[in-house]
């Protein structure tokens, strides 16, 4: 079997009240190592928790994304061969041909961040500082004329960013067909 | 939102008392293309993105019980190892009810590609939510609205709203034999075959058309027939040298029907991209020759 860093399974977050005295049933495992718990990445609540400290500016954001991104997302994003389109889109999604963007479509600017810091760039994901991370994102909402050149972001602002499609999302009602009785089979 | 964070090793782990269970795994995007058009060629390139595997594993409501879930959690965020690390959000209500920490598969260790050494297994939903490479499992009071449960695996309808957290994956079926791409030898007897599932649970009846669905009758099912798996059917058919515009359709044991792609598409409009789950027709034409029906 493999080693404990490799497969540290953590169940980790720190809480209030509780639902019950519950005992372990088993007494398995131990308690995670704030290292371990680091080493295992940050998620980002659409609340903001979980973001780390620093800030970036739109401006930072034009040269890092010039230098990292543009090759793949295209200079203006745009979208290119490789990489999606993270600009545009406003007012298609209702139509035959939807462009969804994070302009257009994406409900929170924490998941921007939070995919941006874990799955890119697409060659080295995990490289960016959290700080490249704030302003990258800072520049993808600039371009989509979200937030303005001056606004920066931090683990304070980026949770107040009102995405355009903030609403646009509905609970799943399926079964929404498939509910009508068939013919009976012939015996 | 736990009392006892720990820490596991597999060894660890694959002391607790586990289970084995048959289950269907199915692509959220499996059939896609067929929103568009049943212009998919063959079973492989339009119903292919699905796999049944006898999965070994701890039931993740043991670790749940194990760490104490305080009461205002009600989310589980699952992290995988992979470059990306991908995560998505999994409603505690689910995790307690059936979800499977699986080290095993068929037999032996999880392989590489399939996740190894420890996957997590959603039964009957789709197939992204069964993070491979599972590393971490933080309980939250939210869900983290993902990218890929957010810019992707939600499912946009024609007013411009997406339906979000669409786990579900519905009945299917498809007829493998005859197919697109295969063609019979002659006129005579064939038995026809194919595969359908259900994510909600057992198959209870598939039923099969030769006149482009005016008329359907049932077919045999294999036993034993395992709730949320691959079920075969069969029924014998004699080949006259006529086309024929052969589907199947699988009514599961809640007693959803399979619907029709004219439903989906009038129920959903054409951008859904997720969740096609319409019946698939094969033209057998005269000479034998088995083609999709949408050219």
């Amino acid at each position: 079997m493999s080693t404990r860093s490799a497969l540290a399974l953590a169940i980790a977050f720190a809480g209030a009240a509780t639902l019950a005295a519950q005992s372990p049933r088993f007494g398995v495992g131990r308690p995670p190592t704030p290292d371990e718990v680091r080493g295992l990445g940050a998620a980002i609540a659409p609340d903001g928790g979980g973001l780390p400290e620093g800030s970036g500016t739109v401006a930072e954001g034009r040269t890092l994304y010039a230098a990292r991104c543009a090759s793949c997302h295209g200079p203006n994003g745009e979208g290119g061969g490789v990489g999606a389109a993270l600009v545009g889109g406003k007012g298609t999604l209702a139509t035959a041909r939807p462009l969804k963007t994070v302009g257009s479509f994406w409900p929170h600017a924490t998941t921007v961040w939070d995919y941006v810091n874990r799955a890119m760039p697409f060659n080295q994901p995990g490289l960016l500082k959290p700080e490249e991370v704030y302003a990258v994102v800072a520049y993808i909402l600039n371009l989509n004329g979200i937030i303005a050149e001056d606004v920066v972001m931090n683990a304070s602002t980026l949770p107040t960013v009102k995405m355009p499609n903030r609403d646009g999302f509905v609970a799943d009602p399926r079964p929404d067909v498939g509910l009508t009785n068939p013919r009976k089979p012939k015996p | 939102m736990v009392d006892r964070p720990i820490s596991l090793t597999m060894a660890e782990i694959q002391r607790l008392p586990s289970i084995t269970r048959t289950l269907v795994l199915e692509c959220g995007g499996n059939s896609a293309g067929e929103w568009a058009a049943r212009t998919g060629p063959d079973v492989q390139r339009s119903y292919g993105l699905v796999s049944c595997s006898e999965w070994t594993g701890v039931p993740l409501a043991t670790l749940l019980a194990e760490v104490g879930v305080q009461r205002t959690a009600s989310w589980v965020i699952a992290e995988g190892a992979d470059a990306c690390r991908m995560e998505r959000s999994v409603p505690l209500s689910k995790a307690l009810e059936n979800s499977l920490l699986a080290y095993g598969q068929n037999g032996e260790m999880i392989r590489p590609s399939q996740g190894y050494p420890l996957r997590l297994i959603n039964p009957g939903w789709e197939g992204n939510t069964n993070v491979k490479w599972l590393h971490s499992l933080k309980l939250t009071n939210q869900p983290y609205m993902a990218r890929d449960e957010t810019s992707k695996y939600s499912d946009l309808m024609p007013d411009g709203k997406a339906r979000i957290f669409t786990y579900q994956m519905e009945a299917k079926s498809v007829i493998t034999f005859p197919s697109g791409g295969q063609t019979l030898p002659g006129i005579g007897l064939y038995e026809l075959s194919g595969l359908a599932w259900s994510g909600k649970g057992k198959i209870e009846r598939v039923e099969i058309t030769i006149d482009g669905g005016r008329s359907w009758v049932a077919a045999q099912l294999q036993e034993p027939r395992l709730p949320i798996a691959l079920t075969r059917f069969r029924m014998p058919w004699r080949f006259d040298g006529r086309e024929a515009v052969i589907a199947s359709r699988a009514i599961d044991e809640t007693g959803y029907v399979q619907p029709s792609r004219e439903d989906l598409v009038a129920a959903r409009g054409g951008n859904s991209i997720y969740h096609f789950n319409g019946t698939k027709f094969w033209r057998v034409q005269a000479d034998g020759t088995v083609t999709n029906v949408d050219a």
